[in-house]
């Protein structure tokens, strides 16, 4: 029966909010803010 | 049902993608590849490229690091407000100070060579824009921006402050020369 | 249990007595505010305009920054705040969690809304919204922020803890329907972007009260713009899934495909908080790696992700109009769309709006080396009026005409101006992005009160003519965009005081489209292609985006040598 299948995985992923809420935040947490930050703390000082 | 309303289908993953959807989907993924290469090819063949050369400093080291330059190669002072006009050699390094509300001093290029630029605010954030060359660049306070410009036509250009910087922030101009090459 | 909900008669849609006292609660405040901003947003244009130049100095930075903070920031996320209720309890069916938390967000917003208009008329708080640090603001500027942002916050957690009622209640089957789905997109960006606005909000607030002896300025962009750029980048999910909604209200239409326009919004909650970066590409200290992987959302996963909705949306319409019989030619569908109501023509302008001006302009901009011809120039204003203004405004502006007759059994009052209404605000906000793109391109600067240099003691710039063109243009769109704005928040709130009570009856014409049965959507549109026109349309806002950014990296290499 159709009605007994598990969803594919794709679908399980975009059906959790809470799955969705931590990649929607962890994503640009490490791609731009801490990537970000990295770079800015190393800027080496004048001389 | 509408798009209001829970899908019609418990399991609507597999269902077929309509035809126009996917030609769509195509195109326009591979036009976001070929802009996602645009700007590294840019950086190899174009000649628009900001340096990103950046060293932490302070308002006096940088200060006195202008005023090093200013001592060597002042021409002439000029305009209403008496500023120097600066004429670094071709290649050498070159000092604006931007703080409330003034950039400082003049500078005088010759058309066609480069140089380096240093630009740094001595108290709030600023905006360098370079007038009518269209060149625009953020000014923040304790970062020395370190990038090479090289001016393609003669005239007289105006450097305007377009980050807002409190209530002076419209007086804040300043003026960079560009003459033929060798005079 | 059952006393608590009130099925609409209209649409059958059942609302929850809190959820929908809390909707009316935050849809009023947003309305109020846009108000607010709207009326200093008619100052600015007036002062920008060089033959007017209504305002002294400093009353024009407080103006701008106090229109900026209501419309970017209060209109929109009251109004978000509104449509996550609606779509989690209303279209799921179920209780709104948490009530008490929901009215103490909403509690906490309209304090930090207030504070911060109070602190910002006193004088003491012009820093614009961005508030750069080291230029430093009243302590209660940045507070008011804070609580306002806390108060987002509450409201998100409660839009959350509602979905996990809906599941556990079993309210529905299956998924969440794709407009949920949408919330939950703009949901997800709003908690980044809260965050990281108490990451930077926080400690610039001690800063002021001299707990903290430095903010360090870049570390401020940075992290600021996550919370400023991120904000915007709620409304786009957030007007997206009312695109999708008022499809379905006025046509209704079903997705052309769940799975397409689904993972076209995960795409954004992965990618779209990324775009921070834009503001970020001319300043010192970031490497042009980190500009280039993230003004491009990751190799424009996420402008492909808008693109597709560019494309689903109007192709849901046309799907639904097809499948109702107008189904010869390529436009029929179009030209028999009930131009004269304004939820349909105000999603509709919405749409064009955000996509030829707003779209096109902020991804050419975005462009890491581009961006060095417009960066801090009115181009940028130009280019959120039509993304912010035509695009999350109109969308918002044109549930509202809807919301009033079911959320609060309210006949609209003026409904011949309302008619009118999207496309006189429509037209005039046109003008503003065009115009002041015109004008940025000409190198005027942003955040500006004198171009003409006037009191510089003679050091001067003489803009080209056009310019000064460009802001008299752009002062009379202004005019024109302001009646539209003041037309639209007096026909609501007369509407919702004075306007005819419903009651139980249902209105004739209906106020939801009924959907076409699936059968009739068999052998719609030409050959194997469904939606023609759709497609067609798709096609002439892809030329023009190639042109204009191809002309654009030619404006670049005229420029001076950088490197």
């Amino acid at each position: 029966m159709d009605e007994e299948e598990t969803p594919p995985l794709m679908q399980r992923i975009l059906d959790n909010p809470f799955i969705l809420l931590f990649l929607g935040v962890a994503a640009p947490a490490v791609l731009y803010l801490i990537w970000g930050i990295m770079e800015i703390i190393s800027v080496p000082v004048a001389n | 049902m509408s798009t209001l309303s829970p899908p019609k289908s418990r399991i609507w993953w597999k269902e077929p993608i309509e035809r126009s959807e996917l030609i769509w989907i195509s195109l326009v993924f591979v036009w976001g590849l070929f802009m996602a290469f645009m700007m590294p090819y840019w950086h190899v063949t174009g000649d628009q490229n900001l340096s990103n050369e950046t060293y932490k400093t302070t308002p006096e080291r940088f200060l006195e690091k202008t005023q090093a330059m200013v001592d060597e190669y002042t021409v002439r002072n000029e305009g209403p407000r008496n500023f120097p006009v600066v004429k670094p050699p071709p290649g050498g390094d070159v000092y604006m100070v931007s703080r409330l509300w003034e950039f400082w001093p003049i500078i005088e290029l010759e058309e066609g060579q480069s140089y380096r630029f240093h630009l740094t605010s001595m108290d709030w954030q600023h905006g360098w824009s370079l007038q009518p060359a269209n060149i625009n660049i953020q000014v923040v306070p304790k970062y020395e921006h370190v990038f090479t410009l090289t001016p393609n036509s003669a005239g007289e250009y105006s450097v305007i402050c377009n980050e807002y910087c409190g209530v002076g922030h419209h007086l804040m101009i300043g003026k960079i020369h560009v003459v033929e090459s060798g005079k | 249990m059952s006393e608590q909900f009130r099925t609409c008669p209209d649409t059958g849609l059942k609302f929850h007595k809190p959820a929908e006292n809390l909707m009316k609660a935050n849809a009023v405040a947003a309305v109020v505010f846009l108000l607010v901003g709207g009326i200093y947003g008619l100052l600015v244009g007036l002062t920008r305009w060089p033959a007017v130049h209504l305002l002294p100095a400093d009353a024009f930075y407080l103006t701008l920054t106090a229109h900026g903070i209501n419309v970017l920031i209060f209109w929109m996320i009251f109004f978000e705040i509104a449509v996550l209720y609606f779509a989690s309890s209303v279209l799921l069916g179920c209780r709104l969690a948490v009530p008490k938390v929901a009215w103490a967000g909403f509690a906490l917003m309209l304090i930090g809304a207030l504070m911060n208009n109070y602190i910002v008329a006193t004088g003491t708080s012009s820093v614009m919204m961005t508030s750069y640090a080291p230029m430093e603001a009243h302590p209660l500027f940045y507070l008011s922020l804070i609580l306002f942002a806390v108060g987002a916050l509450l409201g998100c957690m409660v839009f959350f803890a509602t979905l996990v009622v809906a599941k556990q209640e079993k309210t529905y089957e299956g998924s969440v329907s794709l407009v949920t789905f949408g919330a939950i997109t703009a949901a997800i960006i709003a908690v980044f972007t809260i965050v990281s606005g108490a990451i930077i909000l926080v400690p610039t607030l001690l800063w002021s009260l001299g707990f903290i002896a430095e903010i360090d300025a870049l570390a401020y962009r940075l992290i600021w713009w996550a919370f400023g750029h991120s904000s915007q980048q709620i409304n786009v999910a957030a007007h997206i899934s009312i695109w999708y909604a008022i499809a379905a209200i006025c046509f209704g239409a079903k997705p052309m495909s769940e799975k397409v326009s689904r993972m076209a919004f995960l795409m954004y909650i992965l990618f779209l908080q990324l775009a921070s970066a834009h503001h970020l590409l001319v300043d010192p200290g970031v490497s042009s790696e980190f500009k280039m992987f993230n003004t491009s959302y990751a190799m424009y996963l996420a402008v492909m992700a808008s693109m597709v909705h560019g494309l689903t949306v109007p192709g849901s319409i046309e799907s639904a109009q097809r499948a109702k019989g107008f189904n010869s030619g390529l436009f029929e569908w179009l030209r028999r769309a009930p131009w004269g109501n304004p939820t349909f023509s105000g999603m509709f302008i919405s749409l064009i709006g955000f996509g030829f001006l707003g779209g096109i302009s902020g991804v050419v901009m975005g462009a890491e080396q581009i961006n060095i011809l417009m960066h801090n120039t009115v181009y940028v204003p130009g280019h959120f009026h039509a993304t912010v203004v035509i695009g999350s405004t109109l969308a918002f502006m044109a549930l509202t005409y809807w919301l009033v007759p079911i959320l609060f059994r309210r006949e609209l009052v003026f409904k011949k101006v309302a008619a009118w209404q999207p496309y006189i605000f429509g037209l005039g906000m046109s003008g503003v992005a065009l115009f002041l793109m015109g004008a940025g391109t000409l190198g005027v600067p942003r955040r500006h009160w004198d171009i003409t240099f006037s009191l510089t003691g003679g050091v001067v710039h003489e803009f080209p003519a056009a310019a000064n063109t460009m802001l008299a243009l752009n002062g009379l769109s202004v005019i024109l965009a302001v009646l539209g704005g003041a037309l639209f928040c007096v026909i609501i709130v007369l509407s919702i005081l004075f306007g005819r009570k419903l009651g139980d009856e249902k209105q004739e014409p209906a106020l939801i489209a009924t959907p076409p049965d699936d059968a009739a959507y068999e052998g719609i549109g030409r050959g194997s292609i469904s939606v023609p026109g759709t497609f067609v349309m798709a096609m002439v806002f892809f030329v023009a985006f190639a042109l204009y950014y191809f002309i654009n990296w030619k404006y670049l290499a005229e420029t001076w040598g950088i490197s």
